[in-house]
């Protein structure tokens, strides 16, 4: 399948990456590139094969819903690129 | 004694144990040849006050009598790991400034058993190359080099591949999702194992595509190799996908004793147009197992073709996902806004000016295999793709297989910027022999084994049972030994 260059926009926006719009052309040529590699995919008889989830199987850990860790805000802030008052600070969200 | 920094870690247990060197004399000399060896670009972020710090920590340990293995022994350390206090960018733009307020569980097991710390080591930007010439930090260089050419030492873990076969350092941590400890090991002339997934934690490791990401040691030789797992390895409540499994002591089933052992020869793993010399040093390594006393078998793994393109689907949605947190508000870089920008622009600017050309690439492919309407006509297929390729494996095993040998690369290491202008797709294809193994959650170990006709290093791969590793480095260690491989890089940086 090959990607036009609306189809290359869009997913650049769900990425939330900017591509300057002189990029889109050769974005969409590689993506085109890439696809047709991984549509080899397609030879392949996957009828009745369950899709793996986990590739060393084994059951989960439990253990008891309680904390066992937390307290420490000025570490998680203190790799913020803007931290206000004990908080992340982003510019405005809600006009 | 001279040369400290050229040292094994078990020759350096040995040396300490007698007295004959301090943990402060090895981490000196590897620092000393860090300073001299910047043309390299290996090691990216230097930390002697740590490194001396825990060489007399560690001194003062061996004193008392409380030493294990790895106490002493300076090490590079790849940056995807996060060390607290110290930067942590995984080779991206994106976590510049980031310095962890934790330590990841792997650091912390080995600076527990009293390893050193001597930087941080270059690597494909976020992991995501073969080359190492993603990473923000500029390119690392091969040691290796036969003529004017500046070569890779492969990647992602180029700069742990430099640094090793440099003697920078004993040993380095590496990480591998497709092939990235394996192909630089190769490219480098050392020993790359990548452990079965859940052996090693992921915890505080920086995160590529959870599925596949293992972390592993990246040595001199295949006991080096055996012993730093045996330190890193180990059940971690905080990895759900680490196995509660006891750790063996790996050294102790090196024998090299392989009388009776099945090893695997995959069909689907000779390549059309491969070059010959790598046909000719597979055939050796079978020739070296077979007069060991191990028995040949041709085996078929029959969907390994498809290998690679399910990993192009299964790693990229992965890392969309796993990327997504970088998102200028928590960590590392936030782009400068223009007035009137809103929270869209802070994200989509930051990603846009953060991640590299490959990064950016490999984020919206994966955005793109999970999309709504594409979901199963790919990442869903190439999940069923990726059942079959671990079943091949099974089969195999179940045959009575007890490893599989192939070779680790497609060729040797090629020159910095050949690639520039290839299809993104041309340098997917050095993974082709490794990538197999990561999608199955298999161990596989890349053992140095011949030169080309220039005089550059190939590597051979065996490929074990699942939490098999001891088995697996014992006959990697008797392909070693019987391999013979001594040649070293001549000094030129």
């Amino acid at each position: 399948m090959s990607i036009d260059i609306e189809t290359a926009r869009k997913v650049a926006h769900l990425a939330r990456i900017r591509v300057e719009e002189d990029r889109l052309p050769a974005l969409a040529q590689e993506f085109s590139n890439i696809l047709a590699f991984i549509e080899q995919l397609n030879e392949v008889n996957v009828d009745d094969i369950e899709p793996m989830v986990s590739v060393t199987p084994m059951r989960l850990k439990r253990r008891a819903d309680v904390v066992t860790d937390g307290g420490y805000q000025d570490k998680i802030l203190s790799n913020a690129p803007d931290a206000r008052e004990g908080f992340f600070a982003v510019p405005k969200v809600v006009e | 004694m001279s040369d400290l920094n050229k040292l094994t870690i078990s020759g350096a247990r040995d040396a300490l144990a007698k007295g004959e060197t301090t943990a402060q004399a090895l981490t000196e000399a590897c620092l000393a040849e860090i300073e001299g060896a910047g043309a390299l670009g290996a090691f990216v972020h230097k930390t002697p006050e740590i490194a001396l710090d825990q060489a007399k920590a560690a001194d003062a340990r061996i004193k008392a009598g409380e030493a294990t293995a790895m106490t002493g022994i300076p090490l590079g350390i790849k940056d995807l790991f996060c060390t607290r206090g110290v930067p942590s960018q995984a080779a991206s733009r994106i976590l510049e400034g980031f310095k962890p307020e934790y330590e990841s569980t792997v650091t912390q097991k080995l600076f527990d058993a009293g390893a050193v710390m001597l930087g941080k080591l270059n690597m494909d930007e976020f992991a995501m190359g073969s080359s190492t010439e993603t990473s923000v930090y500029g390119n690392a260089v091969n040691p290796w080099k036969v003529d004017e050419r500046q070569l890779t030492p492969g990647g992602s873990s180029g700069g742990s591949a430099s640094a090793v076969a440099a003697d920078l350092c004993l040993a380095a941590t590496g990480t591998d999702t497709g092939g990235s400890i394996r192909q630089p090991a190769a490219f480098a002339g050392i020993t790359g194992l990548k452990p079965t997934y859940g052996r090693v934690s992921r915890w505080g490791i920086v995160a590529f595509a959870s599925s596949l990401d293992q972390a592993g040691p990246m040595t001199k030789s295949v006991r080096d190799a055996a012993i730093m797992l045996s330190a890193m390895a180990g059940h971690d409540p905080k990895d759900s996908t680490s196995r509660d499994l006891a750790v063996p002591d790996f050294e102790a089933a090196l024998t090299g004793d392989i009388k009776g052992t099945v090893i695997g020869i995959p069909r689907e793993y000779r390549l059309d147009g491969m070059p010959a010399e790598i046909e000719k040093l597979w055939d050796e390594g079978k020739a070296m197992l077979a007069d060991a006393g191990a028995r040949m078998i041709d085996i078929s793994l029959p969907h390994t073709k498809y290998a690679l393109p399910a990993y192009y689907v299964i790693a990229p949605a992965e890392a969309s996902s796993n990327l997504a947190r970088y998102d200028g508000v928590r960590f590392g870089r936030r782009a400068r806004l223009a007035a009137g920008d809103g929270i869209t622009e802070m994200y989509e600017k930051t990603r846009a000016e953060g991640f590299g050309d490959e990064v950016q690439r490999r984020v919206m492919v994966g955005t793109y295999v999970l999309s709504a309407g594409f979901y199963d006509a790919y990442y869903n297929r190439a999940r069923k793709v990726r059942a079959l390729i671990k079943r091949d494996f099974e089969e195999a095993f179940d045959q009575g297989v007890d490893a599989i040998l192939t070779p680790a690369t497609p060729s040797a290491a090629f020159g910095l910027g050949e690639m520039a202008d290839a299809d993104p797709v041309a340098m997917y294809l050095n993974d082709v022999f490794t990538v197999t193994v990561n999608l199955a959650g298999l161990p596989g170990i890349s053992v140095p084994a011949g030169l080309d006709v220039e005089g550059l290093p190939l590597g051979l791969q065996l490929i074990g049972k699942p939490w098999e590793e001891g088995d697996l480095l014992n006959t990697a260690y008797a392909l070693e030994r019987a391999a013979g491989f001594v040649s070293k890089p001549e000094k030129w940086w």
